[in-house]
């Protein structure tokens, strides 16, 4: 993409322009050309949306959620711009991304901007993609950007992590509170939403997660000294820093509970800012995003020394036949970068 | 894997306009559109010519594949284009339409800038080698 085009796509994109905005998402899922250019370019006109993040298991009522949010702050004046990202075939590399069909209360208003990304079996690079993707929607000015994801695997982990707030879902019943603990998502939950909450067993769902939830608490953080039970009874002083992650019942379908949870979001985000935590997390937040993109940087400036060498089969081969070993074949390719480091720096 | 790599694949919008419940042939489509590498939307039944504009608008598709068995695409396929051109998305977007559609009002669908009509019975490759043929950037 030429530097003509970058320039048009940034200003459309500061104009307010849906088309320039979407075409935008698109360069930066395609890794087109110029895409670089383009974050860099938009970086500086964000930082004003909070971003929350939306994850729980297939059927947990997330795409409906979302579109309730999406409604209510619609109609408390706000800006929405939702991504939600759905799986692809490893096979055929296709997707069918479903999420949109739950959109059914925003329809025909463009201030909520809903765009489907679907993973595309790249690890670690799906969350520099989303990542990108908040700060044109963020660039764009929505004041509120919801990022939508099936709670499944590191990958989608790391999605809901570039969030301010994460929502975990929950269906009633069913077991899914030991498949949660499994995921290792119990941890990164500010919020907990019980959702189908007019199903049977949503009460003890909710008490099951209360209960995870506050032996997560008491476990590692707690103030020395303190084990088992001295520390669940102290915590409430002793963590008055630390958000205490909440549990709502929401029936998304009807939209009842929404409100509160617009409301414990707001909660969440004024707490954040009030204990600095919100500037920690966005400072690592860039840290990992600057670490990932010099490892992938890296990797590609490898890949093309890899070739040079005539591919890695090439270079496997001589392994297999006892001509080297890997580590130094290791060195050879690293030799010319760490010579061309040595000089720079000299 | 890399960052790096330029990773394009062809994205349609698989829709189903007005007052029309049958979607087993969207279904159809969507599913050889996924197996063929695409990346498929599908807007779910009943939706206003509005929303699938605003659904090919956001979603950026390069194809908007429209489904409809109901007899109204005389009246509901020119006003999503005309909302396709309204946010300057027609251009690049690939316009099919399948389903029920009489031969007399095929060549007034494509005037009105559908690229192909598919009727009943079209072989799934066919479908999908025109896209891939013909998608616009």
């Amino acid at each position: 993409m030429s530097e003509a085009r970058v320039d048009d796509l940034v200003s459309g994109i500061l104009d307010g322009e849906h088309r320039a905005l979407a075409r935008a998402i698109t360069t930066i899922e395609n890794r087109e050309g110029g895409y670089r250019d383009l974050v860099s370019a938009l970086h500086a006109h964000t930082g004003d949306a909070s971003v929350i993040g939306v994850t729980g298991s297939p059927g947990a009522g997330k795409s409906t959620l979302v579109d309730k949010l999406a409604k209510q702050y619609r109609d408390r004046g706000l800006t929405v711009g939702v991504i939600a990202v759905d799986p692809s075939s490893p096979y055929s590399g296709g997707a069918v991304l479903g999420d949109r069909i739950r959109m059914a209360s925003n329809v025909g208003d463009m201030d909520v901007f809903f765009r489907s990304m679907s993973a595309r079996g790249q690890l670690g690079g799906l969350s520099t993609a989303t990542a990108d993707a908040i700060t044109a929607l963020d660039a764009f000015g929505k004041d509120r950007i919801v990022v939508e994801t099936v709670g499944a695997g590191q990958n989608e982990v790391d999605v809901v992590r570039t969030a301010d707030s994460v929502v975990v879902l929950v269906q009633p019943g069913s077991g899914d509170d030991v498949q949660m603990l499994k995921a290792g998502i119990l941890e990164i939950g500010d919020v907990f939403v019980v959702n189908k909450a007019d199903m049977d067993g949503a009460a003890t769902t909710v008490s099951d997660l209360r209960e995870m939830l506050h032996m997560r608490d008491g476990s590692p953080a707690g103030v020395a000294g303190h084990h088992g039970v001295a520390s669940m009874d102290d915590d409430t002083d002793a963590d008055s820093e630390d958000w205490d992650p909440t549990v709502l019942e929401t029936v998304a379908t009807e939209g009842t509970g929404v409100e509160e949870l617009i409301e414990v979001l707001d909660d969440h985000y004024a707490h954040l800012r009030e204990t600095g935590e919100l500037d920690r997390r966005e400072r690592t937040r860039y840290a990992e995003e600057i670490r990932q993109l010099l490892r992938s940087d890296a990797a590609d400036l490898l890949e093309a020394e890899i070739d040079r060498h005539g591919g890695l089969d090439a270079l496997v081969d001589e392994v297999q036949a006892r001509e080297t070993d890997p580590y130094t074949v290791a060195d050879r390719v690293l030799e010319p970068f760490a010579d061309c480091v040595d000089r720079r720096r000299g | 894997m890399s960052t790096g790599q330029e990773q394009r694949t062809i994205r349609c919008l698989v829709a189903k306009v007005g007052l029309d419940g049958h979607d087993r042939g969207a279904h159809v489509i969507a599913r050889a559109f996924r197996d063929a590498g695409f990346e498929v939307i599908y807007s779910g039944l009943h939706r206003a010519p509005e929303e699938i504009v605003q659904a090919a608008v956001q979603e950026d598709v390069d194809v908007l594949g429209i489904s409809i068995l109901s007899g109204a695409h005389n009246t509901l396929i020119p006003k999503v284009i005309e909302g396709l051109k309204e946010y300057g998305a027609f251009e690049d977007t690939l316009v099919l339409v399948g389903g029920i559609v009489p031969d007399e009002d095929r060549d007034d669908l494509k005037a009105a800038g559908v690229a192909e009509v598919f009727g009943p019975g079209t072989p799934m490759q066919e479908t999908i080698d025109f896209v891939r043929e013909n998608v616009r950037r």
